[in-house]
């Protein structure tokens, strides 16, 4: 859960005890479970946490759709700001820079999606591959699932209690495969998932080596998530025959994280200029910084009409031009009284902010901002 | 001028390779685009210096080492970017490119000057019987290439050491795919070659087959292909046998274009390496 306030809105005290009161805690049960940063700290923030640098798992990409959810449901209930607003859509775009210019997230780093990974460079498209479930687990199914998603063909099941394999391949929208019946089925698949409690191998050489003849050499992949193993390591050896087990995928993963760790230093880089960047159009959008150039804008514009009303007149008598700035000077210092002072009030309750991306916006005041736009 | 631009490409090619070599090791988009780009750049230079020495010379200008390898090298660029096409496979230009610029690379250092045609050449049967050829062998080219890199990812994966390779590498489905393109763009252009071949030494010579050195080695490289294609349609050979073979057989064609040469005298010893 992560709460984001503008400046002024509320206390960091304020937004404790909400979420106290939300949720029926005590507020010291709350208290240790919340950290909170200001300013430049929250802006990196929120950078770091939309590029997944801040995950478990560096460079998950889950964790920027969360961010994207939290974002669409304030804007869905109008508690968010220009500034905010503004905030967020940097945020993305600064994870989209880490995704596209690093290799943070380049490559599978849990088992089952480095499962697909290696099932892609074997068979290029899944689109018309069959996988086999042999045995039920958590890992197993959400293999399945993953390679599903990536869109195999169809999936077969089997299980010593066949009653749990007809439950699975319902869910799975697959075929039932009586255990004995299990090696008959093996020509069909292409990808076997394994884990059964079997103490010793379930498949041999021999049956595979039959097996991959019958397919005239399409390739099989093999992914032994049981331990003890299910699947017999030396299948490896059979051309056109891959087999990984939880260790080999292990290995992958780590390797894998390996290389996004080495790939962290570079998108922290990106954050930290994003956040500089981010940091000078903030404090372009402070009070003191926007009266002073909304004075500079209307000083230009009085200059400027000033000397043409001059040539229009014809005329460079000092009395005349007198009465001409006078007049200038006095129109625009009424103009600006008002938006002026409401600035200096700091918004008479309002976002002061708020109301600055306003007068901004209003006048035009794109100075400042710049390096953000 | 014609020389100037045909050795000139050798240039384009070499920047060609060296920029599908900079994608493959930095994965950066703009290497592979720039390359292909060069490489078509030197595709259209080729094919002017060759449409005018063909001009000048009066005959097709595939006639002596120079010419031979420099038309090599032309078409092993063209198969390279059909194939890519086909496959959208730009890691492919990394291996296929620098083969080319060798090739190039050779033809630069023969002796380039037009010579006047060796009238057991002149006939109409040299187009067909020659371009044809290095076709299939350029295909052939593309097809070693592809068993190579089929080689180094499944090392990867048997060894179950996924690095850097794994990752540029495509999967072993399209290297298998394209050794069998490949096979059925290249075999039955080799097939026709060398029956062109032999019609024309009836011809010319008043014999069809003479076990000359050149064409036992058109024998053997035909014979290495056609169980290729035996394997692979009857028995599904595929995968590793497949690119091993495929890796042989263009072994067997650089020798039969080549090595040959090296013997002595035989009766294909026009395009002789300048010594």
């Amino acid at each position: 859960m992560c709460v984001l306030a503008e400046e002024g809105y509320t206390g960091t005290a304020d937004v404790k005890a909400f979420l106290a009161e939300h949720h029926g805690l005590a507020l010291s049960d709350v208290d240790g479970h919340l950290y909170h940063h200001l300013n430049e700290e929250a802006i990196r923030h929120l950078f770091r946490v939309s590029s997944s640098l801040d995950s478990m798992v560096l460079g998950e990409p889950q964790i920027l759709g969360q961010v994207k959810d939290a974002y669409g449901y304030a804007s869905e209930f109008k508690s968010i700001g220009a500034v905010l607003d503004k905030f967020f859509s940097k945020a993305f775009s600064v994870a989209k820079r880490v995704r596209t210019e690093t290799k943070v997230a380049s490559s599978a780093v849990s088992i089952s999606y480095a499962g697909v990974e290696l099932a892609r460079k074997i068979f290029g498209d899944l689109k018309d591959k069959t996988v086999m479930l042999i045995g039920a687990g958590e890992m197993c199914e959400l293999a399945a699932r993953h390679l599903l998603n990536a869109g195999v063909k169809g999936i077969m099941v089997t299980n010593r209690t066949y009653e749990r394999a007809v439950k699975l391949a319902e869910e799975f929208d697959g075929t039932a495969i009586r255990f004995e019946e299990m090696v008959s089925h093996l020509k069909t698949a292409d990808i076997v998932i394994s884990s059964t409690g079997s103490p010793h191998f379930i498949l041999k050489r021999d049956d595979v080596e039959e097996v991959i003849r019958i397919r005239r050499n399409r390739p099989m992949f093999f992914v032994d998530m049981a331990v003890p193993r299910d699947i017999d390591p030396d299948i490896n050896d059979i051309d056109n025959v891959y087999v990984y087990d939880i260790d080999d995928l292990n290995n992958v993963i780590e390797t894998n994280l390996e290389e996004r760790q080495k790939e962290a230093g570079r998108a922290e880089e990106i954050v930290v200029t994003e956040v500089a960047a981010f940091r000078r159009w903030l404090d372009a959008q402070q009070v003191t910084p926007t009266i002073v150039s909304l004075r500079r804008k209307f000083d230009e514009i009085r200059e400027a009409e000033v000397a043409k009303a001059m040539s229009m007149l014809g005329t460079d008598d000092p009395k005349t031009r007198k009465v001409v700035e006078a007049l200038a000077s006095s129109i625009l210092n009424k103009v600006l009284h008002a938006p002026v002072t409401a600035l200096k009030n700091d918004g008479n309750g309002r976002d002061p902010m708020e109301l600055v991306a306003v007068v901004r916006e209003l006048f035009d005041l794109t100075d400042g901002g710049k390096d953000c736009e | 001028m014609q020389t100037l631009l045909l050795k000139s490409t050798t240039a384009t090619y070499l920047v060609g390779a060296l920029l599908y070599l900079y994608f493959i090791v930095t994965l950066k988009e703009r290497g592979a685009r720039l390359g292909r780009m060069f490489l078509l750049i030197g595709v259209v230079m080729h094919l002017f210096g060759f449409g005018m020495r063909f001009a000048e010379a009066g005959h097709t200008p595939i006639t002596n080492l120079f010419e031979s390898l420099s038309f090599f090298a032309l078409v092993i660029v063209g198969a390279f970017l059909a194939t890519e096409l086909r496959y959208n496979l730009r890691v492919l230009g990394a291996f296929v490119a620098p083969l080319a610029f060798l090739f190039s690379l050779l033809s630069a250092f023969q002796k380039s000057e037009l010579q006047s045609l060796n009238p057991a050449l002149n006939s109409s049967w040299l187009p067909v019987h020659v371009i044809v050829l290095f076709i299939a062998y350029a295909f052939f080219a593309v097809q070693f290439a592809a068993g190579i890199m089929y080689l180094m990812q499944e090392r990867q994966l048997k060894g179950k050491h996924l690095g850097a390779i794994f990752k540029r590498l495509p999967s072993l489905d399209v290297l298998d795919d394209i050794n069998y393109r490949c096979l059925t763009i290249g075999f039955p252009l080799l097939t026709i070659g060398i029956i062109t071949g032999s019609v024309w030494a009836q011809d010319a010579w008043g014999t069809y087959w003479s076990w000359d050195p050149k064409e036992t080695a058109s024998l053997a490289t035909w014979l290495v292909y056609a169980a290729l294609l035996h394997g692979r349609l009857t028995v599904g050979w595929r995968g590793r046998k497949a690119a091993i073979v495929a890796i042989v057989g263009f072994l067997l064609v650089v020798f039969t274009f080549l090595g040959i040469n090296l013997l002595p005298a035989g009766k294909h010893t026009y395009a002789s390496i300048a010594r």
